[in-house]
């Protein structure tokens, strides 16, 4: 008892993060899958990962080669997938390809039916309506839906938790008057606002991202805000104030800790909600620019295309595993902040 | 034939040693049988066992639980359900926290009317009026129009007093029906139990931690420890030839002893000059003047090094925010004179250094300490701020040293607060306050949330603490007995005034204001009250 009691907190946080077996396989399973999609030019892509020719190594995915290093033609970038082009490699050496032979771009000129094809050996999940593998696209689009939601939930949270600090902190008219504006600025019509400004602004990963985040730093607010009102009359703030500790450090060593455990049940729910809005977007058509890998414009083939069910249902398990995996994680991380568990 | 006799009751969570452990009682109608031990002796649970009410992870084994030598053993779920508000009524220790928030008082009552005699519309409307009277609460629709937080401490517990008798119990529970009540109002309940007792016969069982409480209203008394019944008989014997050392040791733990001497010649530490917090209401109508309520009302005080000031007073009567304000932590008119300098002009970052002169020790064990921070964390705090040139091993050496000075093991730094006790937290809390070796300590009811042994052992403490460091204190306390063992001087408050202000034991003896001699009569006297002959 005693060597777990004064083992250093974040150890017994992690154990208590651990005992949740769902929550941590989970977790094991989501970074495995957010790694490997990091990488995501080395796993789906239309270059070959290494090349050896005439004596010497190329890297196509790091550097771009001319068509001429090869012995041909063109000065313009090598077409690796161009049976011409494969010939002359293969001539004075050989090439290692990635598993899957696309890139998210990549247009499968040689398919047999028309687009959106079957799955095949080929294209292990078919193509979609333009003859782009199905696979290579949910890996790219799985990336950018974690990183854009990642982003969107670490901004909007800071941004949310030091509002709501500050508003529960100081209560009064600093709280009445953040309360009023809270109250305006989330009842704008946000879906609308973004198709308002995507007529003006170009949307990009980075806009879409400020645009949101105008909108979604709220969620957060009310959680903290009640928490640091509750908080700031408890009797360890009131000596911590009689001692005479900083506000700031107060607010951060006293009062937010209590808060986070509120904050960080949300978190999940917020990324989730993030990453089913730029998927949403995506699906009506004002997310991503055309031709971003998303989960949201395959969605949105799917729908286009019920003759074709491997579009709509593998960007549907897609998400379906990302968010329940993301839920899962959030429980185990509220077990690991709870002090009844990793205090037992 | 006993109203409810309980035999070789055993509670236990899971496989560890049991809480209630093979304890038998026996209740007569028309008695009042007292439960007595200190937190965790397991009274608590062996009155919910009685009532069903324990946790889903216990469980209670018994030879018999007989109610009029009905063995409920045998009853089904439903039947003893409908005990519970029926044959048998409860009253809990909180009535702020028993009460729903949203119901008015006539809800509360009807509730169990409807329940148990299916009782509603005037009828119920009626009895509800009866119980009222019963309690001694003013029969009127207004009163049962009122909502639990428009009514005093007081009333509530009467209110909830009126709900366990509305099915005309037979044994009434009543779970320390008076801990969070003033010592006056404490007095006016305990009254009101004893006269529904023998006008309706009922068997109550008291459980209550105050052996002076017991000993003046209770004929029979049990007394536990750990789980056990270690003595029980008529109170009167029990109490005045205690036969098990656990009993006597409960007694001898009545807070005694005076406060440590000051030298004539003593300077001033602390003097407050007409000091005044006055807080803002709402406003009257829309464009009226807010009201304004006095929380503390022209107070002057001096301080000498060394001395101990009580402040006594009911809940709401002001100490707490004459605390605060001395403090500097809510805002006050008047002057106070802190060695020679005048905290009330200061602001922000020009008070912080005169805050290690003057700190603070809280009341409740349990909020008073961050959950969050370990010992080490929480106590070396103060040294971050005022000593920042300290290094990591300097404070925790200095941590080190100020636990041992109050009594705790040095090597808990890595410890979190829940794994102490009441008291140990306490220490803390108390080490937390020295460890900038402070002149003033404002102590707010330190000990009102502990047992009597325990709170005997920090008074002794903060007794040791102002020899050996010339400390002053305030001590803030609404209990008489704590504060006579502590104050050299005293100050009687009432409404944000101050009624009376002498020599500690000048007040207790010649009490001038009428008030301070209600306070004294209800926390010093030993008379039996209204007690059946055996």
């Amino acid at each position: 008892m005693m060597a777990t009691a004064s083992a250093p907190l974040w150890r017994r946080q992690w154990r208590a993060f651990r005992a949740n077996r769902r929550g941590f396989w989970s977790l094991l399973v989501f970074l495995v899958l957010f790694v490997l999609s990091l990488g995501a030019e080395w796993i789906a892509n239309d270059k070959p990962l290494l090349i050896r020719y005439d004596g010497a190594f190329y890297t196509p995915v790091l550097n771009t080669y001319p068509e001429t290093t090869f012995g041909g033609f063109f000065e313009t970038e090598a077409n690796y997938r161009d049976p011409v082009v494969r010939e002359l490699i293969e001539e004075k050496g050989w090439m290692l390809w990635p598993a899957i032979r696309y890139h998210y771009t990549t247009i499968n000129y040689e398919l047999t039916v028309p687009a959106p094809a079957p799955p095949s050996a080929e294209n292990w999940l078919g193509t979609d309506d333009q003859g782009r593998d199905v696979l290579a696209r949910l890996i790219y689009g799985f990336r950018t839906s974690v990183l854009f939601g990642l982003m969107l939930t670490l901004s909007a949270s800071a941004i949310g938790i030091m509002v709501g600090a500050i508003q529960g902190y100081y209560g009064g008219w600093t709280d009445l008057a953040g309360q009023r504006f809270i109250e305006i600025w989330s009842s704008m019509p946000i879906l609308y606002l973004i198709i308002i400004l995507s007529s003006f602004v170009v949307p990009s990963f980075w806009s879409l991202l400020v645009i949101m985040l105008l909108f979604s730093w709220m969620t957060l607010v009310d959680l903290v805000r009640a928490e640091f009102l509750r908080c700031r009359n408890m009797e360890y703030v009131r000596a911590a104030q009689a001692i005479g500790v900083r506000t700031p450090v107060i607010m951060f060593r006293h009062m937010l800790p209590n808060a986070m455990v509120a904050t960080l049940t949300y978190l999940p729910f917020v990324l989730n909600a993030a990453v089913i809005t730029l998927t949403s977007l995506d699906f009506i058509g004002f997310g991503l620019p055309p031709g971003s890998p998303s989960l949201g414009e395959l969605l949105g083939q799917g729908k286009a295309n019920l003759q074709a069910p491997w579009l709509g249902l593998s960007a549907f398990a897609t998400l379906a595993l990302m968010l329940s995996l993301l839920v899962f994680i959030g429980e185990a991380v509220r077990d690991a902040f709870d002090p009844r568990k990793f205090l037992s | 034939m006993s109203l409810l006799e309980l035999e070789q009751l055993t509670v236990r969570f899971g496989d560890a040693a049991p809480v209630v452990d093979r304890v038998s009682l026996k209740l007569e109608r028309g008695r009042m049988l007292a439960l007595v031990g200190e937190s965790g002796s397991g009274k608590s649970l062996t009155a919910m066992s009685i009532l069903d009410l324990l946790p889903a992870s216990a469980t209670r084994e018994a030879k018999a639980l007989r109610l009029d030598d009905e063995n409920l053993l045998a009853w089904s779920e439903t039947e003893r359900r409908r005990l519970r508000g029926g044959r048998i009524g409860t009253i809990f220790q909180e009535p702020l926290t028993a009460l729903n928030p949203l119901h008015t008082v006539e809800k509360q009552i009807g509730e169990t009317l409807r329940i148990h005699q299916g009782l509603s519309g005037a009828a119920a409307r009626q009895r509800s009026l009866s119980l009222l009277s019963q309690v001694e609460l003013p029969a009127s629709e207004a009163m049962l129009s009122r909502y639990p937080h428009q009514l005093s401490g007081g009333q509530r517990q009467r209110v909830m007093i009126a709900m366990a008798l509305a099915n005309d119990p037979e044994l009434l529970i009543a779970d320390e029906p008076t801990t969070a009540l003033d010592v006056t109002v404490q007095e006016t309940i305990m009254d009101l139990l004893k006269r529904l007792q023998h006008e309706r016969n009922l068997g109550i069982l008291l459980i209550s931690h105050d052996l002076g409480l017991v000993g003046r209203f209770a004929e029979d008394v049990a007394v536990m420890h750990h789980g056990k019944v270690v003595e029980s008989g008529p109170s009167e014997q029990v109490l005045s030839q205690p036969q098990a050392h656990y009993t006597r040791h409960l007694i001898d733990a009545e807070p005694s002893g005076t406060a440590i001497p000051v030298p004539d010649d003593a300077p001033t530490l602390l003097r407050a000059d007409d000091l005044q917090v006055s807080f803002k209401g709402g406003r009257r109508g829309w464009f009226g003047p807010r009201e304004e309520t006095r929380a503390v009302d022209r107070i002057s005080f001096q301080l000498r090094r060394g001395e101990t000031l009580g402040v006594v007073g009911e809940s709401g009567s002001g100490k707490s925010t004459l605390a605060l304000a001395l403090l500097r932590l809510v805002a006050c008119q008047g002057r106070i004179m802190l060695l020679d300098q005048d905290l009330t002009r200061l602001r922000g970052g020009a008070l912080r250094p005169w805050r290690r002169h003057m700190q603070v020790v809280f009341q409740d064990p349990f909020g008073s300490l961050n959950p969050r921070l370990t010992v080490l964390r929480a106590v070396e705090e103060g040294l971050r701020v005022h000593q920042p040139d300290l290094s990591r091993d300097q404070r925790r050496d200095r941590v080190r040293q100020l636990l041992r000075e109050v009594g705790l093991d040095p090597e808990a730094l890595e410890r979190y607060p829940h794994e102490f006790s009441g008291g140990q937290r306490q220490r803390i809390a108390i080490a937390r306050a020295l460890i900038m070796k402070p002149d003033l300590l404002i102590l707010d009811e330190p000990t009102s949330a502990l047992d009597r042994s325990v709170q005997a052992q920090v008074l002794d403490l903060l007794r040791d603490l102002q020899r050996r460091h010339g400390l002053s204190y305030l001590f803030i306390s609404h209990d008489l007995k704590v504060v006579r063992a502590l104050s050299h001087r005293l100050l009687v408050m009432r409404q944000g005034q101050v009624v009376e202000h002498g020599d500690t034991e000048t007040v207790f003896q010649r009490p001038e204001h009428d008030y301070t001699r209600t306070l004294i009569d209800a926390a010093f006297s030993t008379e039996k009250k209204h007690a059946v002959a055996h």
